[in-house]
């Protein structure tokens, strides 16, 4: 016997006191991604650039047992889940937050040059933890177990210009289920940069080694137009039907919301407070928002766009098991190498790897699993990226650079193509961007 | 949640200090100035409402009283009413309701737990709590009460734990008064052996000190309660009002024997018992916004089910990961298809689960 009461009156709990409507549900045709096994029998192309598909010396069984064994790896530590991490995230949470507003008291008086530094510097950390550490994995769901309403995917809102459930749509629904998939997964590039041999090259790309570093300041802005699809919605306006442009209006109006709160804050009410001191504080705040901006865009291109990180082709996912899913996250995402600190202030994205196997695993375990998971993959010869960040992030840009020029094509010099393509702009056939499509979300 | 009153809205502040709190809320964006001050005062007025438990004591081998400190927010409590307790055990919040029986002058509340066989937190509770740890708390509520004017003679009739509420009312008697004498009081109570009797102490002082009339049956040596010895234990039951409350037998008897006298508006019970959901394999799914139930085998995604039925269904990616279909279980079970894990939501729970690889293990209800 316990000492719980029965509640007699549980509304709306209600089919004993209603009578709700029975209805008789048709049976479905599963997501094939709820199975491990069973998948199609696939041959394996090379790539459009020649380039070997990466899975085509694994068999169906062997692709099986890869996804049971990562089943189990995260039964393992979705099981061991406690007081522990509970502590760890709410530590977390409590030493960000105390850091951050610590630092906009101190820049009260920002004036002081050493008050500046002081507060730019805590301001900058206390916005990196606030989005990577906290809010992603928060946005991921990692800590929805604990059932605190207050730390929770659904209720957790972050200091981003995007608001958070626009953020989750494109993020957690989009890029981690077609990660890597051309012309699915609109995080290669963001729609602003080529990242690989097998996107397509237009002539904008030329301006791509500007384009990374501009966009990498203002990061925040570049994920706010990117989660409302902007380009594409804009440019295909006249095909919209009334619904999506009523929707795409609704979220607009969220976003500028959101942005107009986040901007009153940072660079009109903190300013204001701080009387004497409001250009320095204002520039503080500026600073630390466009070091958050480089330091996530930096962290986030070493996830997937560093050399020997695979893409794929969009029909190779056609009744992808989660087994193929999950061998697709592992190729298609690198680590960043480093110490303790590294891999807090990065969310623990510098686990992008385990991240992307198990994205609502709590950051705080992704380290006890990454020496499992690397000889997982080393077993089935399978190239496991990592390197530290500063090299990574150089590969990257390095990739920006060449692959801002077309790729050689048998009988044409690379210039050969970008006069090709200039020529039609000046007659006036050709655009510098093709019209973007709406991806499908289905 | 019906057991929990809305929040108590903050008192409106005056002018300069409502502008204060506004820049606050700009300066605090995109969380609130709340979220700062849960880091430095949690029990602070207009907060949400939590306890500290500030000491913890046994009343019988496997039953203790804690001791809570309320937040500012506390709006009082009658006697034999119950509050809901939310406590983190491994990380994972947990809510349970249970009587107070605490007086309502004191500044603090406690409520006494018996530890259940298998229960998390009646056992999490008794052995493993320590004094210090915050708790969410709800408001009190229930309508096991006694009236403001006390009837003239009052019957109790109590099984194991069921004693809690009552020992509410006893502890809050008012004093007699010349123009308003005590009632005339008789408590029958039940447990098993005399060391599952808790408060054996104050029962016994209540009973030296002549209040009640005490009748305390050990059920392991003397038998179950037989209520057609009510005529012999307190003969005047009839003209008496009752307060019943213990297990569902001892208060499906009482129903049945007080409306055979044709007494039925005598008698107040308050049924105590643990809420077993047991997890079966699939079953119905009832869509709580459109009341539409749908029977889903335990194969069958409840997100696809839902789909199949017509209901409009939050989805994402289908597979687990993105969080996009997460809704709200109020009750029921339902099965993890990935891993065979079982999430059961009680009654009062607001659960949330992932529609897209969970199916129905039982009977669920959702908020959709």
């Amino acid at each position: 016997m316990t000492l719980a009461p029965e509640r007699i009156h549980i509304s709306p709990t209600a089919p004993h006191v209603t009578e709700p409507t029975h209805v008789e549900a048709t049976h479905h045709a599963l997501n094939t991604r709820l199975s491990v096994g069973g998948g199609l029998q696939r041959t394996h192309p090379p790539k459009k650039s020649g380039k070997p598909n990466p899975m085509a010396h694994l068999t169906n069984t062997e692709i099986e047992q890869i996804g049971l064994d990562l089943d189990a790896m995260r039964a393992e530590v979705m099981q061991s889940r406690g007081a522990r991490d509970a502590a760890y995230i709410r530590r977390v949470i409590a030493i960000q937050r105390g850091l951050e507003m610590g630092s906009r008291v101190v820049l009260l008086f920002s004036r002081n040059k050493a008050a500046w530094v002081v507060g730019t510097v805590g301001l900058s950390l206390a916005k990196i933890l606030e989005n990577m550490e906290i809010g992603h994995n928060v946005l991921h769901g990692q800590w929805d177990w604990m059932r605190d309403p207050k730390i929770h995917s659904t209720t957790w809102e972050w200091d981003m210009a995007s608001p958070a459930k626009q953020w989750q749509h494109s993020h957690n629904e989009l890029h981690h289920t077609y990660t890597n998939v051309l012309g699915r997964d609109n995080d290669l590039g963001y729609g602003l940069l080529r990242v690989d041999e097998d996107q397509k090259w237009e002539l904008f790309h030329l301006g791509q080694p500007l384009w990374h570093l501009v966009n990498a300041m203002f990061f925040e802005y570049g994920i706010a137009a990117y989660d409302l699809e902007l380009r594409g919605n804009l440019q295909n306006w006249d095909q919209l039907s009334d619904d999506d442009k009523a929707a795409f209006k609704a979220q607009a109006w969220a976003m500028a919301h959101k942005i107009r709160r986040q901007a009153t804050k940072d660079y009109v009410v903190h300013p204001l407070l701080s009387g004497p001191s409001l250009v320095p504080t204002l520039l503080a705040n500026f600073t630390a928002n466009v070091v958050r901006n480089v330091w996530s865009n930096t962290v986030i291109i070493c996830g997937h766009f560093p050399d020997g990180i695979d893409t794929f082709e969009t029909d190779s996912i056609d009744g992808e098991t989660r087994g193929e899913w999950y061998l697709r996250q592992m190729l298609g995402s690198g680590n960043i190498s480093g110490g303790t600190l590294t891999h807090v202030l990065s969310g623990n994205l510098s686990h992008q790897i385990e991240h992307h196997l198990f994205p609502d695993m709590p950051s705080n375990r992704y380290a006890e699993i990454a020496p499992k998971v690397r000889a997982l993959m080393e077993r089935h010869d399978l190239h496991y990226v990592t390197g530290p960040i500063l090299k990574q992030a150089y590969q990257v840009y390095k990739k920006v650079c060449v692959l801002s020029l077309p790729n050689k094509e048998p009988g044409r010099t690379r210039r050969s193509v970008v006069a090709a393509e200039l020529r039609k702009i000046v007659k006036g056939k050709g655009a510098a961007r093709t019209k973007r499509h709406l991806p499908s979300t289905v | 949640m019906t057991a929990a009153p809305p929040r108590p809205v903050p008192a409106r502040r005056p002018g300069i200090a409502d502008g204060m709190w506004k820049v606050a809320a700009a300066i605090a964006t995109p969380i609130l100035p709340d979220d700062y001050l849960d880091l430095i005062a949690p029990l602070r007025s207009g907060a949400d409402l939590r306890g500290r438990i500030v000491a913890k004591r046994r009343e019988s081998a496997d039953a203790a009283t804690l001791v809570i400190k309320p937040g500012r927010s506390w709006a009082g409590h009658l006697p034999g009413q119950y509050i809901r307790i939310g406590i983190d055990i491994d990380g994972v919040r947990h809510w349970r309701a249970y009587s107070l029986t605490s007086r309502t002058s004191d500044p603090t509340i406690s409520i006494t737990v018996k530890a259940i066989p298998d229960g998390l937190v009646s056992n999490h509770l008794v052995h493993h709590a320590t004094p210090g740890t915050l708790v969410m708390l709800d408001q009190a509520s229930g309508d096991f009460v006694l009236p403001s004017t006390l009837p003239e003679t009052i019957l109790f009739v109590t099984g194991g734990s069921g004693i809690t509420p009552v020992m509410g009312m006893l502890r809050n008697l008012p004093a007699p008064t010349p123009g308003r004498p005590a009632p005339d009081i008789h408590l029958i109570h039940s447990a098993p052996t005399p060391s599952d009797v808790i408060f054996a102490a104050d029962l016994a002082a209540l009973a030296a000190s002549g209040r009640v009339h005490l009748t305390v049956r050990h059920t392991d040596t003397d038998g179950m309660l037989d209520l057609a010895d009510l005529d012999a234990l307190v003969p005047d039951w009839r003209t008496r009002q009752a307060w019943v409350c213990g297990p569902t037998g001892l208060l499906d008897a009482a129903e049945l024997h007080w409306a055979a006298a044709d007494l039925t508006d005598r008698l107040h019970v308050e049924r105590f018992r643990p809420t077993i959901i047991e997890p079966g394999e699939g079953g119905e799914i009832t869509f709580l916004d459109s009341l539409i139930t749908v029977d889903a085998d335990g194969a069958t995604p409840i997100l696809d089910a839902g789909e199949d039925a017509g209901i409009l269904m939050k989805s994402g990616c289908r597979m687990g990961i993105c969080f996009g279909c997460v809704a709200v279980m109020r009750q029921g079970a339902v099965r993890d298809l990935r891993t065979g894990e079982i999430t059961v939501a009680e009654p009062g729970d607001e659960l949330s689960i992932q529609t897209c690889i969970n199916a129905v293990a039982g009977s669920c209800d959702l908020e959709l």
